[in-house]
């Protein structure tokens, strides 16, 4: 599997970065080094080995449906570049 | 002409009725202050750890087995990228590969009176987005949107049907039926005025015979059954309309336009749907053990299907009567219960459909929130059945139980309202009756039936409604006769 220029520039839009023609080379070199070792990693046979869903070899951490107080409306914007109250202030989207 | 069909499947999503979130233990209560519902996982906030509601996973298990589905004994949390400011952490933890529930299935009743059953391809838990308000038109406002983020993890199931329905109608009975289970099973409001019950429908057409779907449009923002008819019957108008007209269809999320009864295109600059999803490394794997289905099967209420069709087949009711008194679980529940103490079903739907439900609809109660329970209902048809009072009297007691929550019996007592039986008492009213109206009884000689409709008001006025009402008809039938 190998990732071609397009591929990169879909990745950074969908990541929201502007990317330089001169990134936009390295970069493809780069993430195909990453590939090209994820082709070894594959020489192994794993068919036998359940795929790992979590690092840790643990289930079911649930909690009750207990209410708790939550943060005062004036922190949770406390760190926001814009806003109007107590909410976020985004640029417009559509 | 070529002939089309219609192909349709449908996305519901539910809100849950936990009193906390899917991931932290804030309140998922509705309209409260902007953000005041609101904690640092809620906002994504670096180094924080969702913790996974119990009652969630109860809720999905609960569901599942009312859709008669498969209950992934092991399943997992994923993450859904997208960049939009209504989640803040740009993805939506939602469940991807492995749903806690795939394969189910619901059966709608359809108008000609036969059964269909539509497909359940899965339900996954996933978490609900913030609300963003798009404000203002002035220039010093209109550069950005509001974001409050109290909705953000509030707990959504999301039900994915086949494409197995093939009309509006269908999919007006797949989405009613769907909602009357939820409620029966207690897991959401299913509100679809205010968002708790959310549908996305998936349309495409093809010519009938055509075994290959056509290009599907899905639309969104429908707030009502009736918005939901009307955008699928546009969709399948437009998309006729366009392939006649030598046209294709496109592969695009369209939105509903209620005021102009119209679906436009919601066509983004973003390039196709790329969520590239992979597991939730917070958040461990579900393991769901045999035990813990049988406990929440236990718990399942009898459904509406199988309720309606128990009203029609041992009761005798009509499907209509059967839909009606099945229509919530606590009517159907407050009916069975009626139904222990009297036996006869048409005369307890009659009186739950009509005079009862009119009474509660007034007051804008349900049978659960009311004054009165099945013993009051049981000791009034009781009541009319031993000639205390009549089906008049009956509509009188019944406001009067519901506001005051008193016995019939005591009621009819206190308030004088025993049915007169007493054929004497009422020969004589009759009797003078019939002499203060000579114009009526002349009528009657003279072919006018009608004429005894009147004369039996007349008694009714002077006894305020208490007489017997099969004793003055026989009184005044035999009066007339002899005149
Ligand atoms: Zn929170």
């Amino acid at each position: 599997m190998s990732i071609s220029k397009k591929d990169v520039e879909h990745v950074a839009l969908l990541a929201r970065l502007a990317l330089t023609e001169e990134e936009k080379v390295l970069y493809t070199e780069e993430l195909n080094a990453v590939l090209g070792f994820m082709d070894t990693l594959n020489q192994l046979d794993t068919s036998e080995i359940e795929p790992t869903t979590h690092v840790l070899d643990i289930k079911n951490v649930f909690r009750d449906d207990e209410v708790a107080p939550s943060m005062d409306p004036s922190q949770v914007v406390i760190n926001a570049p814009a806003k109007k109250g107590n909410q976020f202030r985004v640029p417009k989207i559509m | 002409m070529t002939q089309y069909e219609a192909v349709i499947g449908l996305e519901v999503h539910v809100e849950l009725k936990t009193k906390t979130k899917i991931f932290c233990s804030c309140s998922t209560e509705f309209g409260k202050a902007p953000n005041s519902h609101v904690c640092p996982v809620c906002l994504g906030l670096p180094g924080v750890l969702p913790v996974l509601n119990k009652k969630v996973v109860e809720f999905g298990i609960r569901t599942g087995l009312a859709l008669h589905a498969d209950i992934n004994r092991r399943n997992k949390f994923d993450r859904k990228n997208y960049y939009y400011p209504d989640l803040s952490k740009n993805f939506q933890t939602s469940q991807f590969d492995q749903p806690i529930c795939e394969h189910g299935a619901l059966t709608i009743d359809l108008e000609n009176g036969e059964k269909k059953v539509i497909g359940i391809t899965r339900a996954h838990m996933e978490e609900d987005a913030g609300k963003l308000v798009h404000n203002g038109n002035t220039i010093s406002v209109s550069s950005g949107s509001l974001v409050d983020y109290n909705r953000v993890g509030v707990p959504l199931l999301e039900i994915v049907s086949e494409p197995d329905m093939r009309s509006a109608e269908e999919a007006k009975a797949y989405v009613d039926e769907l909602k009357k289970i939820i409620q029966y099973i207690d897991v959401s409001d299913c509100k679809m005025e205010e968002g708790s019950l959310r549908v996305d429908a998936n349309v495409s057409v093809r010519p009938i015979g055509q075994i290959d779907f056509g290009t599907r449009t899905e639309t969104k923002n429908m707030n009502s059954f009736k918005a939901l008819q009307r955008a699928i019957d546009y969709e399948i108008a437009r998309q006729i309309e366009t392939i006649e007209s030598g046209g294709t269809i496109v592969q695009e999320t369209r939105t509903w336009d209620d005021e102009r009864g119209m679906t436009l295109s919601m066509r983004s600059k973003e390039e196709a749907h790329d969520y590239r999803y992979f597991p939730e490394p917070d958040l461990a794997p579900i393991v769901i053990s045999e035990e813990w289905i049988e406990e929440v099967r236990r718990q399942l209420p009898e459904l509406p299907q199988s309720r309606r069709s128990r009203l029609v087949l041992e009761d005798g009711l009509s499907l209509y009567d059967a839909t009606v008194i099945t229509d919530t679980l606590a009517m159907a529940d407050f009916y069975d219960r009626v139904r222990m103490g009297i036996d006869d079903a048409k005369s307890i739907a009659n009186l739950l459909m009509g005079d009862l439900s009119k009474s509660l609809n007034e007051l804008g109660s349900s049978v659960d929130e009311s004054n009165i329970d099945p013993a009051h209902v049981i000791e009034l048809i009781r009541l009319m059945y031993d000639g205390t009072i009549s089906g008049k009297i009956a509509k009188q007691v019944i406001p009067e139980m519901l506001k005051t929550g008193d016995m019939p019996k005591k009621i009819v007592e206190e308030k004088g309202l025993v049915q007169m039986s007493d054929e004497g008492a009422l020969e004589a009213i009759v009797l003078s009756v019939l002499q203060e109206n000579p114009q009526s009884v002349e009528d009657y000689k003279n072919g006018k039936d009608k004429a005894v409709g009147f004369l039996v008001g007349q008694v009714m006025k002077a006894t305020k409604g208490k007489a017997n009402p099969g004793l003055v008809n026989k009184l005044l039938k035999e009066k007339l006769s002899l005149n």
